[in-house]
């Protein structure tokens, strides 16, 4: 019982930065029906410019170090909302009207630049980073084992629920929020209806990138080991909690995220954790055999 | 003019940003843990080379010709270079690196074909091709190790198998459209590569297997230096017959209706084709062709780890095929010499080839969004084309 419940602490933290980064995946292909596979590697930048910018703060400034993890936070959302801006400016507006293949294709092209891209510039080897935030509290306790409960996954747990809550609002109460649903709606009938359509698809990646760039900060500090090679794996994780979820679907990837997180730390804990990778696409695969529009998403109906 | 050199300075500036945190500072091990080092001459040079590009692209205008070649001028070129490649070991220019090289971009060549009938066919999107290239190489090298098959024997058995590992794959996965297919066979790709790292006592894990035994022709053994010419003649020859393979199989009722599949899977459906069966032969020959090549590899390489099917690889064979304008058999040759040949060509600058690999990717797409050579329209149509 002790370990079953310290297994579903770690997974519901895993849980919440795999569905920040699924957010940006649901977003995306919602509003223009896309992978975007280097949304990943947007978040491996995250976690290096996290780990600059809580350097650079405590090194070159002396700030202590809760004042470098908020510079850290803030520097990092900048940086990888701009990346994503970038990225959507570059390599996929142009390629609104290709054929179907071609902005995928573009995609695992940008994911390769900037995994290359982070390698050239700093090194293949790990980047360990000693943990930052000590400490937490023993829930219960039950012979020698104890569960615990660090500051660092309180941190992590409120920071995302904080994110999902402002962003939730964001969508569905805003003015931005409204344009961004009548995209997703109908792209052309918000074009007719005045909305800026093209910033509003930039406004969608910027957001995403920006809180897949915290999920890089939180993974930073809570692993303390990051290399350029994360993303991928990262990404493809949280794309299969965006389906699970039901793409399209913001309260989807949040559920998905969390559920994907559970089943990583149950099985790690219970089974194998050399498969738990497999775990998490089998679990793939049998949502989409048995529920293909996901837990929350709406079925997808073809017309002819 | 004023107006181009604001958007060039805009462009650097907005690099200039962007690259300001890792071109910025240096990540360095010191004795006390990481430390950090400056570099402002990095966000200088980016600066600069953004702005450069930015003012040239400008001022060029890409030419947008449609390579549409008559279908005469195809079939001559594709003749030529059939000739050529079947020559290319006796002309003086080729030695042993430049064979080594051409056996490399064949191989590529014969897994963007099958591929090609896969994605370019049946219009089935394919993330994970690389597991059955896998599972090709694996059954040689543990079918050649543990029942000391030979080559001859195991090339159609590892080509059987992976069509089975194809058809058993596909069989749950094939219900799903479009963008999910290419998810879920992602995932498969990424499961076979970790069953391989994690089966040690089979595969060897992340050690992989070596000692593949080489090829032999009607029990002859190949000294090195002839072996890498053997070796090329037997991935032509392989190439060749997928290609064979996947012209005939266009013009049977079967690539027909995969055609038909591609272009609408409901009129398919309601014209009382299967969609399950189409789709599932068209997963397991691609599949086999993958299979094929793969055997290949094992004995050219004599030793396979899972370093080599990771998802990278299924990208490049992807991005081939779609580069080439999929459906088009030389575009494929085309693309495929651009995206392995030339890399291979800069090996010195190993860092700065994947970068260079994945922007030439990005540009093309930017380009020609239909590919170099421009897709394919359906072998066969009722009336003129609209």
């Amino acid at each position: 019982m002790e370990y079953f419940l310290q297994q579903v602490i770690n997974g519901v933290t895993l849980g919440g930065i795999y569905g920040l980064i699924a957010i940006g995946y649901t977003m995306v292909y919602g509003i223009i029906g896309m992978i975007n596979f280097a949304h990943g590697e947007v978040y491996m930048l995250g976690a290096f410019t996290a780990l600059i910018a809580f350097l650079a703060a405590t090194l070159l400034g002396g700030a202590d170090s809760a004042l470098g993890l908020a510079i850290a936070l803030v520097a990092t959302m900048g940086f990888t909302a701009l990346w994503g801006w970038a990225i959507e400016r570059v390599a996929y507006r142009r390629l609104r009207k290709a054929p179907r293949l071609a902005p995928l294709i573009s995609a695992i092209g940008m994911s390769v630049v900037l995994q290359n891209f982070v390698q050239v510039t700093q090194g293949a080897r790990v980047k360990p980073l000693p943990p930052v935030v000590h400490g937490g509290f023993t829930l219960m306790q039950a012979g020698t084992f104890k569960v615990d409960l660090s500051w660092l996954q309180i941190g992590i747990l409120l920071l995302t629920l904080a994110l999902m809550a402002g962003f939730t609002w964001v969508i569905t109460k805003t003015p931005l929020g409204r344009a961004q649903r009548a995209t997703q709606q109908d792209a052309k009938m918000a074009a007719l209806l005045g909305i800026d359509v093209d910033r509003v698809i930039s406004t969608t990646f910027v957001i995403g990138a920006a809180l897949a760039g915290v999920a890089g900060l939180m993974v930073t500090l809570y692993y303390g080991v990051i290399d350029f090679y994360i993303g991928f794996l990262a990404g493809i994780k949280a794309f299969t909690a965006a389906v699970l979820g039901g793409i399209g679907s913001l309260p989807g990837a949040m559920l998905g995220g969390l559920l994907i997180g559970l089943i990583e730390a149950l099985w790690s804990g219970y089974f194998s954790i050399e498969y738990k990778d497999i775990a998490a696409f089998s679990v793939l695969i049998l949502v989409l055999l048995f529920r293909p529009s996901g837990l929350l998403g709406r079925p997808d109906v073809e017309k002819v | 003019m004023l107006a181009r050199l604001k958007s060039a300075l805009l462009a650097g500036l907005a690099a200039a940003l962007l690259g300001l945190p890792l071109l910025g500072f240096r990540l360095t091990d010191s004795a006390t843990g990481l430390s950090l080092a400056l570099r402002p001459w990095w966000v200088a040079a980016a600066f600069g080379v953004v702005m450069a590009g930015r003012f040239v692209m400008d001022g060029l205008r890409l030419p947008d010709i449609q390579f549409q070649a008559p279908h005469d001028i195809r079939r001559q070129a594709g003749l030529g270079l059939t000739l050529f490649a079947a020559l290319l070991p006796l002309l003086p220019f080729a030695g042993r690196n430049v064979v080594d090289m051409a056996t490399m971009v064949l191989i590529y060549v014969m897994l963007g074909w099958g591929l090609n009938i896969v994605v370019g066919l049946a219009g089935l999107l394919d993330l994970g091709f690389v597991a059955f290239y896998a599972v090709g190489a694996y059954s040689y090298a543990l079918f050649a190790q543990y029942f000391h098959l030979s080559f001859w024997i195991c090339l159609p058995l590892a080509g059987m198998l992976a069509a089975l590992f194809g058809l058993v794959l596909g069989f749950p996965v094939l219900r799903l459209r479009g963008d999910y297919l290419a998810i879920v066979t992602l995932g498969f790709g990424e499961m076979i590569r970790q069953v391989l790292l994690n089966w040690q006592s089979l595969t060897g894990g992340p050690r992989g297997l070596s000692g593949i035994p080489r090829p032999t022709l009607f029990g002859v053994t190949f000294t090195p230096e002839a072996r890498v010419i053997f070796l090329y003649y037997v991935i032509l020859g392989l190439a060749l017959m997928v290609n064979l393979l996947a012209l005939r199989l266009r013009r049977l009722p079967i690539g027909r209706a995969w055609e038909a599949l591609r272009e609408d899977e409901i009129a398919c459906r309601s014209l009382g084709l299967n969609p399950t069966l189409l789709k599932l032969s068209a997963f397991a020959t691609g599949a086999m062709c993958a299979g094929l090549a793969g055997s290949f590899f094992a004995t050219r390489q004599g030793f396979i780890s899972p370093e080599s099917f990771t998802f990278m690889e299924s990208a490049v064979i992807l991005a081939i095929v779609v580069l080439g304008g999929m459906g088009s058999q030389i575009g494929i040759v085309l693309a495929a010499v651009l995206l392995v040949g030339l890399p291979e060509w800069f090996r010195e600058f190993q860092q700065y080839r994947m970068l260079a690999f994945g922007i030439v990717m990005v540009l093309i797409m930017l380009w020609r969004p239909s590919g170099l050579l421009s897709a394919r329209a359906p072998s066969i149509r009722l009336g003129p084309a609209p």
